[in-house]
């Protein structure tokens, strides 16, 4: 078996490295963290208590590609004029930058639900939080492993 | 880079009431303005911030996205139809530019 040294190894990750792992790599970049999420979502909903619950998330728990991550959710609501969801928001710790999407709902649209794809930068919490038209907000959280390099990125 | 193309797969007949899922894609490279080209030079952001949805002139569905959104995005919904009418779809860019799509459906 033919040993890799430090130097050669780095060099061929510098070689390998593109997309994604670029991404990782670039260091002007100030990389979120949970703290920024929490701070993202307090500008949204100030310090409103968050609920658990309601939010049906759908994200592998193993992403191989982390350009492309299928997310889909759907909120528990009836979705008339009365009672509806207002808005969808998701958030990344570990990506460049906390936010990924936000979704506005009207009662027109017969469930709070939607699917989309998104770029993972690394292993890292998605958290999504729903606002009700009643003003409760709900939170859930879901990890993902993202296996950086396998597919490189 | 070719002018993004919109796609959107729904039936273009319903019955009064009926859920439908609409699926949409457009092509766009959702440049994220986090990655360095060749020279080392940031590659400036460049991706579609906003999808909206209507239906007869009223908004059904808006999505704010990011970059964190990947290449040609893609974005599932359901609708309900209530009456015949027609469901436009449109992308908004950073650049200002609008990239529509319209569906007429019938009620039957």
């Amino acid at each position: 078996m033919t040993f890799i040294t430090g130097a050669t190894r780095r060099a061929f990750l510098g070689t390998a490295g593109s997309g994604l792992a670029l991404l990782a790599l670039a260091p002007v970049v100030a990389w979120a963290d949970a703290k920024m999420v929490a701070d993202e979502i307090a500008k949204l909903f100030g310090d409103k208590p968050l609920k658990e619950g309601r939010i049906k998330l759908d994200l592998p728990s193993i992403a191989e590609n982390g350009l492309v991550v299928p997310l889909s959710f759907e909120v528990e609501s009836p979705m008339t004029e009365a009672d509806y969801v207002k808005s969808v928001h998701f958030f990344a710790e570990g990506n460049p930058s906390p936010l990924v999407a936000s979704f506005a709902f009207t009662p027109m649209v017969p469930k709070a639900a939607a699917s989309i794809r998104i770029r993972l930068a690394q292993t890292q919490n998605i958290i999504a939080v729903a606002e009700m038209s009643n003003g409760d907000v709900y939170t859930v959280k879901k990890e993902v492993k993202v296996t950086i390099g396998g597919c490189g990125g | 880079m070719a002018q993004p193309t919109p796609r959107v797969r729904m039936p273009s007949t319903a019955k009064a009431g009926d859920v439908i899922e609409v699926k949409t894609l457009i092509s766009h490279e959702m440049e994220s303005g986090q990655r360095k080209d060749a020279s080392g030079k940031q590659i400036p952001r460049k991706i579609i911030k906003q999808f909206v949805a209507t239906f007869n002139g009223k908004e059904l569905f808006r999505a704010d996205w990011h970059p964190a959104i990947s290449a040609n995005p893609y974005q599932s919904f359901f609708v309900r139809v209530p009456e015949s009418g027609t469901f436009v779809f449109q992308w908004i860019d950073d650049d200002g530019s609008v990239y529509k799509s319209e569906h007429k459906v019938t009620v039957g």
